[in-house]
């Protein structure tokens, strides 16, 4: 990558002077994937410019764990707003360190759409990066949550998101001989698919019951 | 709803009990304004509390400074909510209120009551064709409101009053537009009318973009499936207008997974 670009593309975010044009430099920065950027886009995310947040997040995730490195580094001095964008980031790259804060989250966080995302990024976890015995933990732990979730939560995408991570999980577990937890997601996501209020998230389940079932 | 039911988001907390005798006593308007919006949210199906909205209908005390009826709206609003039919022939009485945020919500409420008896009422509202759908001077908006009795009408009327919303299509306010061609796709079944609404997908005002994506949701359109996706707005509101095609499929087809279901849920699960 050409440096050049990459600082030129810093200074526009730097002097960008309106809303709108905002969004199109954090755009243009977050396209380069570049690690360079990363501070410059956890920046952004307390600017409170949803626009804007929405591509820098989209960055980060593309940039991977050296981007979950910076913002788990950086995420207790977080106010609310930027804490919510943040946790996106660790719930879309989905790193193994963030584990237990995404878990927090599904579980507890105030903003349905923050809980969503967690829940989705609890299927996508990283698991190859953690031994045996953590990911046996770690396993155990996101079912747990999303079972919870899935049962509990009143908001239903949440609970679809809920569902999407249940598949991911069990897909995961299955790789690993985890029958335990592969059965417990079953029978759990057979109960949604029967039994919740929503068609959208009896259909979600269903689907992926169908789909684990072809894995197996 | 139980009576315990209690709102805790800083407003204050009420029971269906007190929000029935907030709305029954005339002292506090303000308190009255909010009873009528609780009994909506809370859905509080009791004999005592449709009374109470439907005396509010008509109430005189509560004027804003335009001559207007703040609680006549709010218990407008919720009369829709409550799913009791025999309020119909008081919220049709509302079309020929002078304010035309009552008119928008009786005529709101009616489409959500499914009041096919209410068909004549609103088309006489709109009687005076795109010609009289003018706007008010000093007003933000037009003599009626046409948005609400075009969504009326496209779900409460068979079909024999296509002729009468048809040219409302070429109205220059986009949202009547889109009333309109939303209704007409309800009313018709043909997909010109739905494509209209996905074309304006593409435009520039992002308001204007997500109330589409909602009616789109509304109506259950299938083939905008991707467009939804790709559209500029936020995820959540993507969702639920993808959400809304989905159950129309499962709700066509009964079946939960099918080629159209997992199209539109492969979707979904890359906005979450």
């Amino acid at each position: 990558m050409d440096d050049s670009v990459l600082q030129s593309r810093l200074q526009a975010v730097e002097s960008a002077d309106s809303a709108q044009s905002m969004i199109d430099s954090v755009e243009a920065l977050a396209e380069l994937k570049d690690e360079g950027a990363i501070d410059a886009l956890i920046r952004v995310l307390g600017y409170n410019n949803p626009g804007a947040a929405v591509a820098a997040v989209e960055g980060l995730i593309q940039i991977g764990t050296p981007a979950a490195s910076a913002v788990l580094e950086q995420i207790d001095g977080y106010n609310y707003g930027a804490r919510a964008w943040a946790l996106r980031v660790l719930a879309g790259i989905g790193d193994p360190r963030g584990l237990d804060l995404i878990v927090e989250t599904a579980a507890e966080d105030f903003s349905l759409s923050v809980r969503r995302a967690a829940a989705r990024g609890l299927g996508a976890i990283q698991w190859e990066r953690l031994t045996a015995a953590e990911r046996h933990d770690g396993q155990v732990k996101v079912t747990d949550t999303l079972l919870k979730v899935v049962r509990d939560d009143p908001e239903w995408v949440v609970r679809y998101g809920g569902v999407v991570g249940l598949q991911g999980v069990a897909a995961a577990a299955a790789v690993d001989g985890l029958a335990g937890v592969v059965k417990r997601v079953g029978e759990g996501l057979g109960d949604r698919a029967s039994h919740d209020d929503v068609p959208a998230v009896r259909a979600r389940a269903q689907w992926a019951l169908e789909q684990l079932r072809e894995q197996a | 709803m139980a009576d315990s039911q209690i709102l805790n988001d800083g407003a204050p907390q009420l029971t269906a009990e007190k929000a029935i005798a907030n709305l029954r006593q005339t002292e506090d308007t303000g308190d009255r304004y909010y009873a009528a919006w609780w009994l909506g949210r809370f859905q509080v199906r009791a004999p005592e509390a449709i009374a109470a909205l439907l005396e509010a209908l008509t109430d005189e005390k509560d004027r804003d400074t335009d001559g207007g009826f703040p609680l006549r709206r709010n218990a407008a609003r919720a009369l829709g909510k409550l799913e009791d039919k025999s309020v119909i022939p008081a919220l049709i009485e509302c079309l020929d209120c002078a304010d035309y945020y009552v008119r928008e919500a009786a005529a709101q409420s009616l489409e959500s009551l499914n009041a096919k008896e209410s068909v004549d009422d609103l088309l006489k509202l709109i009687e005076g064709g795109v010609r009289g759908a003018v706007a008010v001077e000093g007003k933000p908006h037009l003599v009626q409101p046409y948005n609400a009795i075009l969504e009326a009408l496209g779900s409460l009327d068979d079909g024999a009053n296509v002729p009468v919303i048809e040219p409302f299509l070429s109205h220059d306010v986009p949202q009547v537009k889109n009333a309109a061609a939303r209704a007409m796709y309800q009313l018709t079944g043909e997909n010109q009318y739905a494509d209209k609404l996905v074309d304006t997908l593409r435009c520039d005002d992002l308001q204007l973009r997500r109330s589409i994506l909602l009616d789109l949701g509304e109506i259950g359109y299938l083939p905008a499936a991707e467009a939804i996706a790709s559209t500029l707005a936020e995820n959540s509101i993507k969702l639920i207008a993808l959400k809304g095609l989905l159950e129309k499929q499962i709700q066509q087809s009964k079946i939960l997974v099918s080629d159209q279901t997992r199209k539109v849920m492969s979707l979904m699960d890359t906005l979450l």
